[in-house]
C-alpha cells in the first residue's frame, strides 16, 4: 500500500515541478468573468484572438466566487465583475492595478418564460409573475449575486414582492437561474437580459425587458489584476484596452448591455 | 450557524437512509444470493453513483423529473407539483446518490452470514422471509448499521446534486453544504468556517463510531456461532 502512496506522491511532486517551471506564454491572457458575460465575452475574445494572435482564456463564474478565488491567488489577469463592489475591493486590497478600474457596461434585467407557458410576458410585464401558473420563479441568489438583488428590488418596485416571494427559487449564479427557467424546471426567471437574448434562450422563450428605473443600476466593472512575481503581460493590457474599443462595445450593446452614458465616477 | 440548514440536512439524511434501507435490503439480498450470470451488471449499476460526478446525477434528475419529461408529467398529475426544488425531489436525488453506500455494506454482510444457519432455519420450516428477518438480519446487524450510518453521512455531505436540483430555498432545500457555499460566496468566512468545523467534527465522530462498531469495541450483539 505505501509503495502505491509513494508512487502517487512522486507523481504529484513531479507534476508540481513541471507546473511551476513552465514559462508563462507572453501572448496569453487569462480572464475571469461574471457569468452574465457568457455569450458576449466569447465573441469579444474570439475577435481579439483573430486580430492580435494572442490567446484569451476565459473562465466564467459568479462574481463573488471569482473574487474569492482571486484573493486566494487564482492566476487571472483581467476580472470582469457584475458588481462594482468586488472590483473596487480588489483595488483597495492592492490586488488590482491602481486606477485600472472602470465601468464598461450596465446590466439589464429581463423576465423570461418558455414560449409554451402561454403567458404573454412581453405585454403583461411583471404582472405575468402573479399568474397562478407560475409556481416556481428562478432568480440569482440575492445574497451574493447582483442580478438577484436587482430582481428583488424590481419585485418590490412593482409591489409584487409578497405575492412572488413564496415561489422564488435561487440559482447560485445568474446563469443557473437562467438554466432553471430554460429547462422548464422553473416556470419563469428574472435573469440578465444578456442571457435572455442569447441564441438558445431566444429560440425557446419570450422575455420582457425590465425598465432600468425599477432597480439600482447594475454597473459592471473591469479591473487589471496585479501579480507579485511578474509584470502584467502585454497581452493582458491589450485585452483590457480591447474591451473598451468600438467592436467590444457594439457586441455588448447587441447582447443586452447598456454601454452609453455610463457613470464613471467610481474611483472614490 | 444556520440551524434551519442543519435541520434540513438532518431530515434529508434521515429520510434518505431510511428509504434506502427499505429499497437497499431486497437489492442487497438479491446481489448476495442470486446465481444469475448477469448479476455483475446490476452490481455495476448500483456502484455507478460512486464514480459518476454529482453533476451528472443532478443533470439527469433535473431533466428527468422536470415538467417536460414523461416521468415529470406523471408526477405532476399525481401530486400536483414537480420534483425539482422540493424536499421530495432532494430525497429522490439523494437516494440515487447514496445507493451504493447502503447496498454494498448490506450485500457484504448478507453474504458473510453462515450458510448453515440459513439452511437449518429452512429445514425447520421457516419461510424465506422469516429466515431473513430472524436469522440473516440479526447476524448482519453490524452491516446494517454501517449501511445506515454511511448513507446518512454521505447524504449529509451531498453538495453537487443539491446545488443542481435544490434551488436553495431556506428551510426546504438549503442544506448545510449549500449554506457553507453561500457564506463563502457572500464572503462571510466566519459563518462558513463555523459550519464547516461543525460538519467536520460530526463526520469524524460518525466515521469513528462506524469503525468502532466494525471492530466490535462494544459487544452489541452475540458473537457468531461456530
Amino acid at each position: 500500500m505505501h509503495v502505491l502512496a509513494r508512487f502517487f506522491l512522486f507523481g504529484y511532486l513531479t507534476l508540481l515541478t513541471f507546473c511551476s517551471a513552465a514559462p508563462l506564454p507572453k501572448n496569453e491572457v487569462r480572464v475571469a468573468a461574471a457569468s452574465d458575460l457568457t455569450f458576449a465575452l466569447e465573441k469579444i475574445a474570439k475577435r481579439f484572438e483573430q486580430l492580435t494572435g494572442n490567446r484569451a482564456k476565459v473562465s466564467f463564474g459568479s462574481s463573488g466566487n471569482l473574487y474569492a478565488q482571486i484573493r486566494d491567488g487564482a492566476p487571472f489577469d483581467v476580472f470582469f465583475s457584475a458588481d462594482l463592489e468586488y472590483a473596487r475591493r480588489l483595488q483597495e486590497e492592492q490586488l488590482a492595478l491602481a486606477g485600472s478600474l472602470y465601468v464598461y457596461a450596465r446590466g439589464r434585467l429581463a423576465v423570461w418564460t418558455r414560449a409554451e407557458s402561454g403567458l404573454d410576458v412581453e405585454s403583461l410585464g411583471i404582472k405575468a409573475l402573479q399568474s397562478s401558473s407560475m409556481r416556481k420563479i428562478a432568480i440569482a441568489n440575492p445574497r451574493h449575486a447582483p442580478y438577484g438583488r436587482a430582481a428583488i428590488e424590481t419585485l418590490r418596485h412593482y409591489g409584487v414582492y409578497e405575492n412572488v416571494l413564496p415561489r422564488l427559487i435561487y440559482g447560485e449564479s445568474i446563469s443557473q437561474a437562467a438554466q432553471f427557467a430554460q429547462s422548464g424546471a422553473a416556470d419563469a426567471g428574472i435573469i440578465a437580459l444578456s442571457l435572455a437574448v442569447s441564441p438558445e434562450m431566444k429560440a425557446s422563450g419570450i422575455h420582457w425587458e425590465v425598465p432600468e428605473e425599477a432597480h439600482t443600476p447594475l454597473n459592471q466593472a473591469v479591473v487589471l489584476l496585479r501579480h507579485d512575481k511578474r509584470a502584467t503581460a502585454p497581452a493582458a493590457r491589450r485585452f483590457f484596452e480591447w474591451v473598451s474599443g468600438e467592436y467590444s462595445r457594439s457586441v455588448l450593446r447587441s447582447s443586452g448591455f447598456v454601454v452609453d452614458g455610463l457613470t464613471n465616477e467610481v474611483q472614490k | 450557524m444556520n440551524w434551519n440548514a442543519v435541520r434540513v440536512s438532518l431530515e434529508l439524511a434521515l429520510t434518505t437512509s431510511f428509504f434506502l434501507l427499505i429499497i437497499g435490503a431486497p437489492l442487497a439480498y438479491w446481489i448476495a444470493y442470486s446465481q444469475k450470470r448477469w448479476k455483475f451488471l446490476v452490481e455495476a449499476v448500483v456502484a455507478l453513483p460512486l464514480v459518476l460526478p454529482p453533476t451528472v446525477l443532478g443533470f439527469y434528475v433535473l431533466i428527468g423529473s422536470g415538467p417536460r419529461s414523461p416521468f415529470g408529467k406523471l408526477y405532476q398529475q399525481l401530486f400536483g407539483s414537480t420534483l425539482p426544488f422540493t424536499f421530495e425531489g432532494l430525497v429522490v436525488a439523494s437516494c440515487l446518490y447514496s445507493l451504493p453506500f447502503t447496498v454494498q455494506p448490506l450485500a457484504a454482510a448478507f453474504s458473510a452470514v453462515d450458510r448453515r444457519l440459513m439452511e437449518a432455519s429452512w429445514t425447520l420450516g421457516v419461510s424465506q422471509w422469516g429466515t431473513f428477518v430472524r436469522v440473516i438480519l440479526p447476524a448482519s446487524l453490524p452491516g446494517v448499521i454501517t449501511a445506515f450510518v454511511l448513507s446518512f453521512a454521505h447524504t449529509l455531505g451531498e453538495f453537487g446534486v443539491v446545488l443542481m436540483v435544490g434551488g436553495n430555498i431556506e428551510g426546504v432545500t438549503r442544506t448545510v453544504s449549500i449554506d457553507i457555499y453561500d457564506n463563502v460566496q457572500a464572503l462571510d468566512y466566519a459563518a462558513a468556517g463555523m459550519t464547516s468545523a461543525v460538519l467536520l467534527v460530526f463526520s469524524f465522530v460518525v466515521l469513528a463510531l462506524v469503525y468502532a462498531a466494525n471492530r466490535q469495541i462494544w459487544k452489541l450483539w452475540p458473537a457468531p456461532l461456530k
